[in-house]
């Protein structure tokens, strides 16, 4: 056992370093709300390959030198050497003291990606530069930005969105190789964030059971959206989506509103209890299509899941909650 | 279906940036590269950059392949080999210019940019002269600007950006690059072995002397190496400096026997006065070093050994500049005992040549019985009859001495010394040709002489019983100035002299600067070429540090010190001000100022009840105060505070006026 580590060390060790390296952190990353400071004691550094490519170059020429006694060659050399190091310090400085803050994150559906927006902010007065984010163990390019002084860089990165529920955020890196390229310095951390992911919609064809009576088709005065009425003036807070554009070019001061009255249909519900002949996130999947349809053709509707009852309604907020429902219920 | 061909890896700015970083390296050595290798980097590095511009497909695979086979074959041609300096120096560039047409991942970037700098490192085998300092400096700055530009991937950054955080980096390293330098063991080279063709293309003294050799090289003003005396410095006509010995003669060219190179120093009485100096010596291709005639053999450089005809030998080419401090000894008796098998090769001649001066030496022979005397009636002869010391002699025949003496009598050194040494060897005393300098040239900025090839000289040794060898030199009996004042001067009349030598009108101008050149020039050889094992050593004891143990534990700490204070300054400029910080020096510079208008805070006065009172006291500052003061108290007390306040109490300070 021993000695295949030994192994692994002569044969990758700079994979062998980081490895170890981030098993250590690994292990002691606390989950955080942030803001997370990231100190000096929390930055790690190691050599790229190209590093260590560096460093073989600079002992090819010192052998040169040395051969030739040439002093210009070992000057050269030297001063090549002196800047591998200064260029540790700057990579390990480019990272030192930033801090990591969680940022907006909108839900997605199962199946698709999330997006993770994380604030990396820059205190000190000096500009840092390539910055990349990155899920451990990631084979895709990592998102790459700069952070000016004293301000603040977004990065978002993307993680595929399985299962419905709410989706944590993972331990990410956040790394740096400028400014030569020759170290990679990196730091853990694990912001207290989550995607909520809503059940993957189903595919369309079935229609919901009108659950008790006939749709009602009589016409009330309620303000709706479902049939038009006419127009009247605009008064502030009307919907964007109930302005008559086409009337707004013959009276630009006076723009026009839609009016519809609704078509009331008060017992349109979309029931977990419906679907019987499905498994329970079959049936997830299918109320979250209905609320989708339902929003779509701007119909009001409720949901019933057991022990769970969301009263009819319409809108971007009742249709969230709804989905939120769906997202977060346990069967049974 | 046919795989997309993956375009680059850098944006267009970075490449045209890398593509003339690569030129810059380049240029210097298209010149010594054949014309069609420097034809097809310049076309190769055009390619480039309009595949660049005119988003051009690269190369396929195939294409590239044939090019640098094509390349190898060139090279093999144009050199007979491919390993070597010149043919490996040039394969390198071949090759930087091949990658440049295969550039499609940050590896092959990468490697591109590492090539440059060992390219870089390349042209230090041709040339080390001063200006390569800046050249080195210039290179590095702008290699490392174009590699921050290419780890930067997203977008190219701003060339000021780039050129100041690149030369900014370089000068960071400085210190610790001369430490280095200063304080890195450095062993004797080589290591290996040097290939044949290292160094620069040189001329200088050759192993063998014949008509129009020397006068052909003080043509040149190459200068062979410099003099530095440390406490007495001989008169001009003691300055014979010893280089290599000829004591065999084929009729045409004088040339060293298998006999003078043994390692066998021979035995010398040597008299007061000592004279100590340094040399740094240009490299010469030859396995030799001069000394002043003649030097002391406890003093001579390691690795070297004083040869049977007293000539001081390196032991192998001296390929680099080299130092050394000789201590010599202008008045000596050398060799008083002379070997028997010495003795005949000193007096062989080839058979059948120069009947005519066999003939006058047997004369000389039978009018004076003493060796001095027919040597004094020698130099008589050049002296009395018409002998003329010219560079531009006519040519001889194949009894070169014969023609000399009795028809042209027209000559420089070489003829002369040549002429006298067989002139002794037919009349049985065993003489011997010395080639060397004679001479130097002062120079008036510096405690140093500077001996050119212009100052090559050749002169003879005769062999005396009880005197041991003696130098003779003949162009002294005919050119008396040219051994007391220089070639310039003996030759000026005469119109012969190159350019340079030439002295009058505005030269004194051109005189001035050559000798300030001359003399940085001097100080570069003396602190930077020629610093190796030696030299190191003897700064090292000078400083206090005896070993080389001592040297790297001394290196080891100096440079972690260095390292870590240049650590923690970046570290610093990384680090926020904290705001505590930042509100105590801005309060303190706000009070200087009130302090000016005759208002100073009372120490039990904290910073509010300050302001109120100047407020009270001094109304059209009211308000300022009071804003400082409150922007003063939440950096400062406030948990939480944004660094922006820093440069708002900085400007409100910064505002008031007293």
């Amino acid at each position: 056992m021993r000695l295949w580590l030994v192994f692994k060390l002569l044969l990758h060790p700079i994979r062998f370093a980081q490895a170890r390296i981030d098993a250590w952190v690994m292990a002691r990353v606390k989950r955080q709300p942030g803001p997370i400071p990231v100190p000096r004691t929390r930055v790690y550094i190691v050599p790229t390959r190209f590093g260590y490519g560096y460093a073989f170059m600079g002992l090819v020429m010192l052998l040169g030198s040395m051969n030739y006694s040439n002093s210009m060659g070992f000057l050269l050399t030297f001063l090549l050497g002196a800047l591998g190091l200064v260029c540790m310090h700057h990579t390990h400085g480019n990272l030192v003291n930033v801090q990591l803050r969680s940022g907006k994150t909108a839900p997605v559906f199962a199946g698709e990606v999330a997006h993770f927006e994380i604030l990396v902010d820059n205190p000190a007065p000096a500009q840092r530069y390539s910055f990349s984010l990155a899920w451990p163990k990631e084979t895709q390019p990592p998102v790459m930005a700069d952070v000016p002084a004293r301000g603040t860089a977004t990065l978002r990165i993307a993680l595929p969105a399985e299962r419905r529920g709410w989706l944590p955020a993972r331990v990410f890196s956040l790394s740096t190789e400028f400014p030569l390229g020759l170290f990679h310095a990196w730091t853990w951390a694990e912001l207290d964030m989550a995607c909520l992911v809503y059940p993957k919609p189903a595919t369309a064809g079935r229609m919901p059971p009108s659950a008790s009576g006939a749709i009602g088709q009589m016409p009330s005065n309620i303000a709706g959206q479902d049939e038009f009425a006419g127009l009247r003036n605009y008064h502030r807070g009307d919907p964007m989506k109930s302005v008559h554009w086409k009337s707004l070019p013959k009276s630009p001061g006076a723009p026009m509103v839609k009016q519809f009255t609704e078509l009331l249909d008060q017992e349109l519900w979309l029931e977990w209890d419906s679907l019987g002949d499905l498994d329970p996130e079959s049936r997830l999947s299918q109320l979250t299509r209905w609320v989708l349809d339902m929003e779509d053709r701007q119909h009001a509707y409720g949901l019933r899941l057991p022990g769970i009852e969301l009263k009819p309604g319409r809108g971007e907020i009742h249709q969230n909650d709804c989905l939120r429902e769906l997202a977060l219920y346990k069967p049974g | 279906m046919k795989a997309a061909i993956p375009s680059d890896y850098l944006n267009q700015t970075s490449l045209l940036r890398l593509i003339a970083v690569l030129a810059l390296v380049l240029v210097v050595h298209l010149p010594s590269l054949p014309a069609w290798e420097s034809a097809l980097v310049a076309a190769g590095l055009g390619w480039r950059l309009l595949i660049a511009l005119r988003q051009w497909k690269l190369p396929p695979p195939w294409l590239r392949t044939c090019l640098a086979v094509l390349s190898f074959a060139g090279i093999y041609a144009s050199y007979g080999r491919i390993h070597g300096q010149l043919p490996g120096i040039a394969l390198l560039m071949i090759m930087s210019v091949l990658k440049l047409l295969e550039m499609r991942s940050r590896r092959d970037v990468m490697v591109t940019v590492f090539l440059m700098y060992f390219i870089l490192l390349t042209h230090f085998l041709n040339s080390q002269e001063i200006w390569t300092a800046g050249y080195l400096l210039l290179c590095a700055s702008a290699i490392t600007a174009l590699l921050i530009d290419v780890n930067h991937p997203a977008e190219a950054l701003p060339l000021r950006n780039i050129l100041v955080s690149g030369s900014r980096m370089v000068a960071i390293s400085l210190p610790i690059t001369l430490l280095f330098f200063l304080l890195f063991p450095r062993i004797p080279g080589p290591l290996w072995g040097i290939p044949s063709d290292a160094g620069a293309a040189l001329s200088g003294m050759s192993n063998e002397m014949a008509p129009g050799d020397i006068s052909s090289l003080i043509m040149s003003n190459r200068q062979a190496f410099s003099v530095r005396f440390f406490d007495r410095e001989p008169p001009p006509r003691e300055r014979y400096w010893r280089g290599p010995v000829f004591d065999s003669f084929d009729g045409r060219a004088w040339k060293a026997s298998s006999l003078s190179l043994r390692i066998q120093t021979p035995e010398a009485e040597l008299l007061p006065p000592a004279v100590r100096y340094e040399i740094i010596v240009e490299p010469h291709r030859g396995p030799w070093l001069f000394a002043l005639d003649v030097p002391d053999p406890t003093t001579r450089p390691d690795k070297s050994f004083i040869a049977s005809e007293y000539q001081l030998m390196k032991g192998r080419d001296v390929i680099t500049r080299e130092l050394y401090v000789l201590t010599s000894h202008p008045n000596h008796v050398l060799q008083k005992e002379l070997p028997e098998s010495v003795r005949r090769v000193n007096l062989s001649l080839p058979r059948g040549f120069n009947p005519r001066t066999v003939a006058l030496a047997q004369q000389l022979q039978a009018e004076h019985a003493a060796p001095e005397a027919v040597i004094r009636a020698a130099l008589r002869m050049f002296r009395q009859q018409p002998f003329v010391y010219t560079l531009q002699p006519p040519p001889l025949g194949r009894n070169s001495v014969d023609d000399f003496l009795f028809e042209t009598r027209r000559g420089f050194c070489e003829h002369y010394s040549s002429a006298f040494t067989f002139l002794m060897r037919a009349a049985g005393i065993p003489a011997r040709v010395v080639t060397g300098y004679q001479g130097g040239e002062r120079n008036e900025l510096g405690d140093f002489f500077r001996v050119s090839d212009a100052d090559a000289h050749a002169w003879s040794e005769v062999w005396l019983e009880s005197k041991g060898w003696v130098r003779v030199d003949p162009t002294a009996a005919v050119a008396p100035n040219r051994i007391e004042l220089g070639l310039s001067e003996a030759m000026q009349a005469s119109g012969e002299l190159p350019g340079f030598l030439q002295r009058g009108g505005w030269n004194w101008i051109r005189d001035n600067l050559t000798a300030q050149w001359d003399w940085m020039n001097t100080q570069w050889n003396r602190w930077v070429l020629a610093y190796g094992p030696e030299v190191q050593m003897d700064l090292m004891r000078r400083i206090g540090i005896q070993d080389w143990r001592s040297m790297v534990i001394v290196l080891t700490v100096t440079a972690s010190l260095i390292l870590g204070i240049i650590g923690l300054l970046l570290l610093r400029q990384f680090t926020p001000a904290r705001n505590q910080e930042v509100a105590v020096r801005l309060w303190a510079q706000l009070q200087r100022r009130l302090l000016r208008a005759g208002i100073a805070q009372r120490p039990a006065e904290g910073a509010g009840s300050f302001a109120e009172r100047v407020a009270l006291e001094t109304p059209e500052l009211g308000s300022a105060v009071r804003r400082a003061a409150g922007i003063y108290q939440q950096l400062r007390y406030l948990e939480g505070a944004t660094p922006a306040l820093q440069k708002e109490l900085a400007q409100v300070i910064k505002a008031i006026r007293t």
